[in-house]
């Protein structure tokens, strides 16, 4: 899957899973559509030159710590696992070693931002590529139809990717006033 | 029937697990500060307390659910930040606390030793004493139980904290100071191994019974990441009743995981050519070697494990260090080098040191663990017919079958594994377990004090140039004093100066389970070694003047809480005096 791809499907199922009462607080109301990747980065750009004009930090609501909680992600995320200089890097013609040298310490970070805040399970249990059976009364939400469905449910079909649902995603609660439109200090090592 | 805490107050993790009447010991996961500004549950708090000044850390970004904005945090992000602020950094604070060397109440912490440049660096800011770096991480748990129950406060519940067998009288006392200091009004010492034993007895249920018979002797072997200790619990029959009984405790080695992990980052970065590691992409390396330790050392391991470390700049493709651990090395490095095959009754090698030495901690010079187990065997010669592991370093099943193999060879029979809890919470567990059977739930393994304690008279005699007077050494509590009895000593001519500062030399044996209270041994016996001084300023008052004899007799008393005091009682009633142990510098 393509970089980007992966990371706006990872936003959708994040935002719209269901949730503990907890991590609710930093999230939409409504299921995000593609461009939230999109309105992130913009919202970024905006708050860096907030901060620049010391501005008094905007009075906290959903949308705000909406927002917070998806820069807290991208920060957990690059800093144990550098997830957000490895997408902005341009890969072009780089060597394929090269480039899987440094997935291999992205995805032990990352993987390990997944294992504290995130609990996956497949939505549809089961082996991929074996004949499945879509029950009366799915959720189109859950389960999504590729073909022309004949008739009443139940349907058969092949699996062909068995979902993600999160069970659980556990955020860390985030103290105030602190700016979160900083994904990743600048990191000075001083002179002796 | 009262909740019950168990704290597993650790070198390099500490942990917290409850307990009730009716329901059985459970970790309790411990909020805090795991990022700048974001706060989380943990299984267990790292041991690490980080004192940065507003500049390096922005005191709202240390801010908890229960606190405003702080200048110190302790837990992930102390470890985390840490590692790039060291000079603010305090770790192994529990090393520290049961080091003689140092004054263990002084503000001495981060150390800052033979490295003058590191007062530089601190530009006056914080220092603590061990006693305080430790009564903050007990101040967080407490906090943090309360934040999550509120309606049962953490001070009105049973609390039982854990230290290592081998910490000396002094730094029980200290762990109970450090308690006192965050709270805990009153708490009760439990040992480690004998913890780990609970947890085990915890997990098994009664099916413990099949698992031993009576005359089985159990090591409990817990290495964690700085230390290594080991214990010896034997089962025994009283009555037709299975009792257990602690019989034997090892020294305080500072040898552990850490040691392991550090050696295969150097044997790791031998591999990277003509690239130098920073700081973090040193500390980076470290933790992908434990990644890697546990992997190669599994039941079925790969034959290498590759490993890259990301540059510190933003770009991150071509700029991967590359590197990796062959089995076979590793292998050599970690089971033949720390666990080497060594004969029964082997002894640790000591290094003479040199004149003058930086004071830090007292790192064990012999990294062969069992070699250490050898002489631990050796010194009670008892070998076990049972083991059972503790600590993260046992997590590496080849570590595991190489001291069975080891232990099994040199009793000449099979030695069974008790399989127990997590090995990283069990300790935490256990003494929530202990608790309930403290209030009658379970049985409970005897063993009363580690050691026998002594005190230095010196010899009357007349004075010869060149000769320091003979010291002998009065037994004032025996090995396997219970918690709750007290021994009077019988008669001796012994006098307290009043007025004055009088200092008793204190000394302690572990192989000496034959000497009874009262009884008078050279100092420089077999097996016996020196602990601090205890001493006490008597105020002359009454009939009494200052630099006036006053005839007393000695008593011991091994407290409730698992501390051992000594009193000196006047022969003529009027008056009674504890003494207190120094912490001071020792002059020796």
């Amino acid at each position: 899957m393509h970089p980007v791809l992966a990371f706006i499907s990872f936003w959708k199922l994040l935002f719209g899973a269901k949730l503990p009462a907890g991590a609710a607080k930093f999230l939409p109301e409504t299921t995000a559509s593609l461009p939230a990747a999109q309105s992130v980065s913009e919202s970024v750009s905006e708050s860096v030159s907030e901060s620049v004009s010391e501005k008094p930090a905007p009075k906290p609501n959903s949308a705000a710590q909406q927002r917070e909680g998806a820069l807290v992600l991208l920060a957990l995320l690059q800093r144990e696992g550098r997830f957000v200089d490895f997408i902005s890097e341009e890969l072009g013609t780089a060597d394929d070693a090269d480039i899987g040298a440094a997935v291999r310490a992205v995805h032990r970070g990352c993987k390990k931002v997944f294992d504290q805040v995130l609990s996956l399970e497949p939505v549809m249990p089961g082996e991929e590529e074996t004949k499945v059976s879509v029950p009366k009364g799915f959720d189109p939400a859950e389960i999504r139809l590729i073909g022309e469905a004949k008739g009443e449910a139940p349907y058969k079909g092949t699996l062909r990717h068995h979902g993600w649902r999160a069970v659980e995603t556990k955020l860390p609660s985030l103290a105030e006033g602190v700016d979160r439109s900083v994904i990743a200090p600048a990191e000075v090592e001083l002179s002796a | 029937m009262t909740r019950v805490l168990g704290i597993d107050l650790g070198t390099t993790n500490s942990a917290l697990a409850t307990a009730t009447g009716d329901e059985p010991a459970k970790a309790q996961p411990i909020t805090q500060v795991v990022g700048p500004g974001e706060i989380a549950e943990r299984p267990t708090l790292p041991s690490f307390l980080l004192l940065p000044s507003d500049q390096e850390v922005a005191p709202n970004q240390l801010q908890l659910p229960w606190s405003g904005a702080l200048k110190y945090t302790v837990g992930t992000f102390a470890r985390d930040r840490g590692a790039e602020l060291p000079h603010r950094l305090v770790a192994s604070a529990k090393s520290w606390l049961c080091n003689p060397a140092i004054d263990r109440t002084a503000q001495v912490l981060p150390f800052r030793g033979a490295q003058r440049e590191l007062d530089e660096a601190m530009q006056g800011g914080e220092r603590v004493s061990p006693v305080n770096a430790s009564a903050r991480y007990l101040a967080h748990l407490r906090a943090a139980w309360d934040d999550a129950n509120p309606d049962e406060p953490a001070d009105e519940q049973e609390v039982l904290v854990t230290v290592p067998a081998s910490f000396d009288p002094v730094a029980r006392e200290l762990t109970v100071v450090a308690a006192r200091e965050a709270g805990f009004d009153k708490v009760t010492l439990l040992e480690e191994p004998q913890a780990a034993f609970y947890a085990y007895l915890a997990a098994r249920g009664e099916a413990w019974r099949k698992d031993l018979k009576p005359g089985d002797v159990v090591l409990v072997c817990d290495l964690g990441g700085g230390t290594t200790d080991f214990s010896l619990i034997e089962v025994r029959d009283d009555g037709g009743n299975l009792t257990l009984e602690r019989i034997a405790v090892g020294d305080h080695i500072l040898l552990g995981g850490d040691n392991m992990d550090l050696a295969l980052a150097a044997l790791a970065q031998r591999s990277i050519e003509g690239k130098t590691l920073d700081a973090l992409q040193q500390r980076a390396l470290v933790y992908a070697a434990r990644s890697a330790k546990e992997q190669l050392l599994s039941t079925q391991p790969p034959m290498s494990v590759p490993i890259s470390i990301l540059g510190r700049g933003s770009k991150l493709v071509g700029k991967t260090i590359k590197a990796s651990l062959e089995r076979d090395a590793v292998e050599a490095l970690i089971i033949d080098g720390f666990f080497p095959k060594v004969v029964a009754g082997e002894k640790a090698q000591r290094r003479r040191t040199g004149g003058l030495r930086e004071l830090g901690l007292p790192y064990a010079h012999d990294p062969a663990i069992t070699r250490h187990l050898a002489e631990f065997l050796g010194r009670f010669d008892r070998m076990p017919t049972a083991v059972l592991f503790n600590g993260g370093v046992m997590k590496a099943h080849k570590i595991r079958d190489r001291i069975v193999e080891l232990l099994r060879t040199w009793a000449g029979r099979e030695v069974a594994v008790l399989e127990g809890a997590d090995l990283d919470l069990a300790v935490a567990l256990g003494a929530a377990y202990y608790g309930q059977a403290r209030q009658g739930n379970g049985i409970r393994i005897r063993g009363g004090t580690a050691r026998a304690y002594y005190i230095g008279i010196e010899s009357a005699m007349p004075a010869i140039p060149g000769f320091a007077p003979p010291v002998k050494a009065l037994c004032v509590a025996p090995q396997g004093l219970e918690e709750g009895s007290t021994v009077a000593l019988p008669d001796d001519e012994l006098g307290l100066v009043v007025g004055e500062m009088s200092t008793f030399r204190f000394f302690a044996a572990t192989t000496r389970e034959t000497d009874k209270a009262g009884a008078l041994i050279d100092a420089d016996a077999e097996g016996v070694c020196e602990l601090d001084p205890v001493e006490k300023l008597v105020d002359a008052g009454g009939d009494r003047t200052s630099g006036d004899l006053v005839p007393v007799r000695l008593e011991s008393h091994v407290t409730e809480v698992g501390t051992l005091e000594l009193w000196c009682v006047a022969r003529d009633g009027q008056g009674r005096w504890k003494l207190e142990y120094s912490v001071r510098e020792r002059d020796s």
